[in-house]
């Protein structure tokens, strides 16, 4: 979607401000959006894709106005709530009674426990195994495809209809597109592809610089 | 007011909140605390999520998993050749010989500072970042101006943060759009030579990792 979140490009944000011996967390209600995420998401409710795709829905405004912890808390109780898990609701009544009712879920999933957070890797998954052949070697020009897809994407807007050269092949992927929609993983090449500074922001650019994109089968064609 | 100062006055309110946190039990808690506290209580509730699992990856999070770990490994590339050029053709196996590896599936790819080239990584879609080497990103990351600004004028938010790089120098940035996360190598810098790998690794910052420093022969921070 040609969402707020795709931010690449834009002006007027101001400057970049370092925060001198930043603390990890902000406030104690990070640590626990955080952790909670993180937990529920590793247990196999949803994957990652579903995950980034639930938070680029916040309205534009809330999202630009929002912090990282606050755009994670929107886009879990959107999941939780649309996934049937906790529904929004069941929160507000929680909000105003903490003894306040909810519905038992007898077939969920069950909770990560501490030695599941050893394991590397969750169900979500998101490097494939399957044996599929690359469209696009390292080397060749590519273009990516000029598109508007509705739903997610990883293929950010400054990159649609401009010209690059493949600089690596990292091999085969779940294609966040699509499984962010729920469509299944549609397992494809994911490769670096290197773009001319010049070919993405006109001649104001330096001449020798790059930005790499990191682009699916699906968002690439023949250059 | 700006979207950027809007984004910033909230994450002062963060700060705010936890102020209020400390304040003692008199003061009312702030709607985010209300609602985040309904959430877990729900999902505890539910058996949906293990407190005893939530502290854990907090205390993960929050105090062992973090910059030092990349600092280590850009140490290790400075002293020993043969690692440097393991960690540049395969970084996920690289970090995992130091012990380092990837909760999610990840892949670790490690690009290198030369006199010629200076890399800089961003996530402009969200906030991609190598948790496994670097811990959680901090906020200006995840800033909108970062995100916004990086890809398109990587020379004037480094000039910003104190590091001008030569116009003969290639700048090269790397957005994380895909499940591979970016370490950038930094240069060694001058007069450190023979330095024992454990001192070196006192100079690396999360900031030179990430491509907007470069590393001074005095330890700074962060």
């Amino acid at each position: 979607m040609n969402g707020v979140h795709d931010l690449g490009g834009m002006h007027g944000f101001g400057p970049v401000e370092i925060e001198r011996n930043e603390p990890v967390f902000h406030a104690a209600w990070e640590r626990r959006v955080f952790a909670m995420l993180v937990a529920v998401r590793k247990a196999g409710h949803w994957n990652v894709d579903q995950s980034r795709f639930a938070r680029e829905k916040m309205p534009p405004v809330d999202y630009l106005a929002s912090s990282y912890y606050q755009r994670w808390l929107y886009g879990f109780q959107s999941l939780l709530d649309q996934k049937g898990l906790v529904s929004r609701a069941e929160v507000a009544a929680r909000i105003d009674d903490p003894a306040s009712r909810f519905e038992r879920l007898p077939d969920a999933l069950p909770a990560v426990t501490v030695d599941d957070l050893q394991s590397p890797s969750g169900p979500d998954a998101s490097k494939s195994d399957a044996d599929v052949a690359p469209r696009f070697r390292v080397g060749e020009r590519v273009m990516a495809r000029l598109i508007q897809p509705l739903g997610h994407t990883r293929l950010p807007r400054y990159a649609r209809g401009r010209r690059g050269t493949v600089i690596r092949d990292h091999g085969v992927w779940v294609l966040p597109d699509s499984s962010a929609s729920g469509l299944g993983p549609n397992p494809q090449h994911c490769y670096g592809v290197r773009f001319a500074a010049r070919e993405l922001w006109g001649d104001a650019a330096s001449a020798g610089d790059s930005v790499h994109v990191d682009l699916w089968d699906d968002h690439l064609e023949p250059g | 007011m700006t979207s950027d100062s809007h984004g910033h006055d909230r994450e002062h309110d963060a700060h705010d909140d936890d102020v209020q946190e400390h304040r003692g039990h008199d003061a009312p808690l702030t709607d985010v605390e209300l609602r985040v506290r309904a959430v877990e209580s729900l999902l505890i509730d539910k058996g949906l999520v293990d407190p005893a699992a939530l502290d854990a990856l907090v205390d993960t999070y929050e105090t062992k998993v973090g910059p030092r770990n990349g600092a280590k490994i850009v140490a290790r590339a400075w002293v020993d050749p043969a690692y440097r050029q393991r960690l540049l053709d395969d970084g996920s196996a690289a970090a995992v010989e130091l012990g380092f590896e990837a909760a999610e599936s990840e892949q670790l790819v490690v690009v290198a500072n030369t006199p010629q080239v200076h890399n800089l990584v961003v996530c402009t879609l969200c906030s991609c970042y190598p948790w496994a080497v670097l811990g959680l990103p901090p906020v200006w990351y995840k800033s909108n101006a970062y995100r916004a600004r990086a890809v398109i004028d990587p020379r004037g938010v480094l000039a910003e943060l104190g590091l001008q790089v030569p116009p003969d120098r290639e700048v090269r940035v790397w957005d994380s759009t895909s499940e591979v996360r970016y370490l950038v190598l930094p240069e060694q810098p001058a007069g450190t030579d023979g330095w024992p790998e454990e001192r070196l690794a006192e100079l690396v910052t999360r900031d030179a990792m990430i491509g907007v420093a470069a590393v001074s022969d005095r330890v700074t921070a962060p």
